[in-house]
C-alpha cells in the first residue's frame, strides 16, 4: 500500500438514524473517509459507538440514512438513493468477503464443502484455481474432510475467512472476529489477517475491542457517539 | 466440488428426526393417494369386466323382478318370473339385434350339497346361440353340448370343483331325478359363471315342466347400432323389462359412490395435513437459520438462490416421501383390497386395488406438485431475508 494507491472505497458524510419507537438514535453522525486498495483499517471504539452498523453501511449490507458511499469509483448510495437489490448482490459479491463473529458454518457439510458454499451461487472466474492454495494458506488443509464439529473455534474461524476469500473479494471486512476466541487463537488470527493483508495485497476493514488486534491494522479510526473521534497511522508500516 | 443439492439434502440432515417425521406424513398421504387412485381404477376395471363377460349389453327379462334381475345375472339367485317363449321372435326381428339367446334358470334344493344342503343354479341355454355369444369362455375340459335336448351338462369351474365331477362324470339333477353326463368343465372366469351348471334349454324346459318359458333372453346389440333405440322399442313388450348391463353399471356406481366421496375426503384431509406438516417444517427451519441464509446472501447468493435452495429442500422431503408411501401402497394392496371389500355394498370380482405406473407416476406428480405448492411460501419468505439479518442478532 502506498499513498498512490487507488481508491476503493470511499464515504461522504454517512449518517444513519434508527428509530425505535418514536425514539430517533443517530448510530452514524457525519461519517466521511476513504479507504484505499491494500489498506489495513480498524475501528475500535466503546460499545454502541457505531462501529458495527458503520461497518455494515460500508459492506451494502445496510442504507445509511442520508450520505453517499461509492466503491471502486462506482456511487452505490446517495442521498437515498440506493441501487437495487440484485445490484447490491453484483456488489457484495464482486467486491466483498465478510466475516463475523460467529462462523455460520453448516454443521452437516466438510470443511472443504463449507468453504466452497458461495460456488454454489456464484463463481467468480478463476477462482476454483485458488481453492487449495486457499485451504493452506488458512492452514485448514489437513481438516478439510472434517465436519466443523470436529475442529476448534479457531479453525472453525479459519474455516469462515477461507470461505469470505474463495470468490476473491477485493474487501474483507470483519465484525469482531475473534469475539469468541481465546487470546491464543485471537493472535493467531491477527496474525493470519496481517499476512493476508501483507502478502496478498488484501484490503481489510476491521472492527474490534481488543487494543492487540487493532495494533496489527496501518491506521486505526476510533468511533464515539457515531462519529469519527480520532485517527491514527501504526508506525511499524512504512508509508 | 458442491451443488446445491448436496446443501439442500446436508440441510435436511442437520434435523434428521424433524426431516424424518414430515417424510413419514408426506409418505401416508401418497400411500393413501396411491391406493385409493388404485381402487378407483380397480373397481371400474372389474365391474366393466364382469359386465362385459356377460356377453350381452341389455338382459330381457319377466315383468316382477325389478333390478333383482340383474342381481340374477350378476350373484345367481331365486325368485324366478317366466316370459313366453316367442318373445324370443318378436326381438329377432328389430334391426339393432346382433344376436339373441334365450335362457331359462332353475334353482334346486340339493339336501346334499355342503353341510346343510343348499341350491344348485341350473341355466338352460340353446346349444346354437349361446356359446357363441359368451365365445370368451374357455373350457378346462371337454366342450359344449350341440344337442338342445342332449342329457348333458357344462360345469363352471367351482361347480365341477364343489361336486367334484370330472368329464365323463354322471350329475343327477336332484330334485327332478334325472341323471345328465358332464361333457365339459370351464376355466375359472372370476365370475357367477363359476358356480353355474349349463345345460341345454330344450332339456331343461322339458325336465322342469316350462316348454314354453324363460327367465331371461341376451341380446348382443350390432356395433354401430343405438343400444338405447333397441331399448326404447323393448319397453313397449308386454309383460317384459328391460335391463341394460350400462344400467346396471350405473346403479352400482352410484351406490358406491357414497363410499368414494368418503374414501377421497379422507385421502384430501390426508394431503391437507401432509401439506401443513411440509410448510411447518420449512417454515421452521428457514426462521431458525435465518442468520445462516444473511451469510448465504453476504456470499453473493440472490434471493432466487435462496428460494431454489429451500424449494429443493421442500421437494427433497416430498419426492422421498412420494416414493416410500408409493411402494408401501403396492406393497399392502392386497390388504387395501380386503379392507375396502368390507366397506362397500357391492364389490366385484377380481382385485379391487389395480395400481399401475402411469398411477404412480400420477401420485408422484401430485405428490410433487403439494411440494412445490408448499414449499413456495417459506421459500419465497427465506428469500426475502437481507443478508444484514446476518449480524443483527450480534447486535443483540
Ligand atoms: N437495528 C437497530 N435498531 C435500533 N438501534 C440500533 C440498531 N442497531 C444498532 N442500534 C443502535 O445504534 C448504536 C450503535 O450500535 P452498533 O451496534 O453499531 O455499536 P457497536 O459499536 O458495534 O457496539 P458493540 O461494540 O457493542 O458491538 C447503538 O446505540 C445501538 O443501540
Ligand atoms: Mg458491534
Amino acid at each position: 500500500m502506498s499513498q498512490t494507491s487507488p481508491i476503493v472505497l470511499e464515504a461522504h458524510d454517512l449518517v444513519k438514524i434508527f428509530h425505535r419507537g418514536s425514539e430517533d438514535i443517530p448510530a452514524i453522525n457525519h461519517v466521511s473517509l476513504s479507504i484505499r486498495e491494500g489498506e489495513f483499517v480498524a475501528f475500535v471504539g466503546p460499545s454502541g459507538s457505531g462501529k458495527t452498523t458503520l461497518i455494515n453501511i460500508l459492506g451494502c449490507l445496510d442504507n445509511p440514512t442520508s450520505g453517499k458511499l461509492s466503491l471502486d469509483g462506482r456511487v452505490v448510495v446517495d442521498e437515498g438513493r440506493v441501487l437495487s437489490e440484485s445490484a447490491l448482490t453484483k456488489v457484495r459479491r464482486d467486491i466483498f468477503g465478510y466475516i463475523f463473529q460467529k462462523f455460520y458454518l453448516i454443521p452437516t457439510l466438510t470443511v472443504q464443502e463449507n468453504v466452497l458454499l458461495p460456488f454454489t451461487f456464484y463463481r467468480k472466474p478463476g477462482a476454483d484455481a485458488e481453492v487449495g492454495r486457499i485451504l493452506k494458506l488458512l492452514g485448514i488443509d489437513h481438516r478439510k474432510d472434517h465436519l466443523p464439529g470436529e475442529i476448534s473455534g479457531g479453525e472453525m474461524q479459519r474455516v469462515a475467512i477461507a470461505r469470505a476469500l474463495i470468490n476473491r473479494p477485493r474487501i474483507l471486512l470483519a465484525d469482531e472476529p475473534t469475539g469468541n476466541l481465546d487470546t491464543r487463537r485471537s493472535e493467531e488470527i491477527g496474525e493470519l489477517l496481517k499476512g493476508l493483508n501483507r502478502r496478498e495485497g488484501l484490503t481489510i476493514i476491521l472492527v474490534t475491542h481488543n487494543p492487540a488486534l487493532a495494533n496489527i491494522a496501518d491506521r486505526i479510526i476510533e468511533l464515539r457517539d457515531g462519529a469519527i473521534y480520532k485517527e491514527s497511522w501504526s508506525s511499524n508500516r512504512e508509508a | 466440488m458442491i451443488n446445491i443439492f448436496q446443501v439442500a439434502y446436508k440441510n435436511l440432515l442437520r434435523k434428521k428426526a424433524r426431516s424424518a417425521l414430515t417424510i413419514v406424513g408426506i409418505a401416508l398421504a401418497a400411500w393413501v393417494l396411491v391406493s385409493l387412485l388404485g381402487f378407483n381404477r380397480g373397481y371400474e376395471m372389474s365391474l366393466n369386466r364382469d359386465i362385459d363377460n356377460l356377453g350381452f349389453q341389455i338382459l330381457v327379462t319377466a315383468k316382477g323382478c325389478p333390478y333383482e334381475a340383474a342381481t340374477l345375472m350378476l350373484k345367481g339367485g331365486t325368485g324366478l318370473r317366466y316370459m313366453k317363449a316367442d318373445v324370443v321372435a318378436q326381438i329377432s326381428k328389430e334391426p339393432e339385434v346382433d344376436e339373441i339367446t334365450p335362457m331359462l334358470m332353475q334353482a334346486v334344493f340339493d339336501p346334499n350339497k355342503g353341510e346343510s344342503g343348499g341350491y344348485s343354479a341350473y341355466l338352460g341355454v340353446d346349444p346354437a346361440t349361446f356359446p357363441k355369444m359368451k365365445s370368451f369362455l374357455e373350457f378346462k375340459q371337454g366342450k359344449w353340448f350341440t344337442d338342445p335336448e342332449a342329457l348333458e351338462a357344462v360345469m363352471g369351474y367351482e361347480a365341477a370343483e364343489l361336486e367334484q365331477r370330472e368329464v365323463g362324470d354322471p350329475l343327477l339333477i336332484t330334485e327332478k331325478n334325472v341323471e345328465v353326463k358332464v361333457v365339459g368343465i370351464l376355466k375359472r372366469t372370476g365370475t357367477q359363471d363359476d358356480g353355474t351348471i349349463f345345460l341345454p334349454l330344450k332339456m331343461v324346459q322339458k325336465t322342469f315342466d316350462k316348454t314354453d318359458d324363460l327367465t331371461g333372453i341376451g341380446i348382443k346389440v350390432k356395433k354401430e347400432a343405438s343400444i338405447s333405440k333397441l331399448e326404447d322399442k323393448l319397453y313397449q313388450l308386454p309383460d317384459v323389462q328391460v335391463v341394460s348391463m350400462s344400467q346396471v353399471k350405473q346403479t352400482i356406481m352410484t351406490l358406491v359412490s357414497t363410499a368414494k366421496v368418503m374414501v377421497f375426503s379422507i385421502a384430501l384431509i390426508a394431503i391437507l395435513i401432509s401439506v401443513v406438516g411440509v410448510v411447518n417444517t420449512i417454515l421452521m427451519s428457514v426462521m431458525e437459520r435465518l442468520q445462516e441464509i444473511g451469510i448465504l446472501k453476504s456470499m453473493g447468493a440472490t434471493a432466487w438462490d435462496i428460494f431454489k435452495l429451500i424449494w429443493l429442500e421442500t421437494l427433497i422431503l416430498c419426492i422421498s416421501g412420494g416414493v416410500i408411501g408409493a411402494f408401501f401402497a403396492l406393497g399392502t394392496a392386497r390388504l387395501t383390497d380386503v379392507l375396502i371389500r368390507r366397506l362397500l355394498p357391492y364389490a366385484p370380482s377380481g382385485g379391487l386395488v389395480q395400481i399401475n405406473p402411469s398411477l404412480v407416476l400420477l401420485t408422484f406428480g401430485i405428490v410433487i406438485l403439494i411440494g412445490l405448492l408448499s414449499g413456495v411460501y417459506p421459500s419465497w419468505k427465506a428469500g426475502r431475508v437481507r443478508p444484514l439479518e446476518a449480524i443483527r442478532s450480534q447486535v443483540e
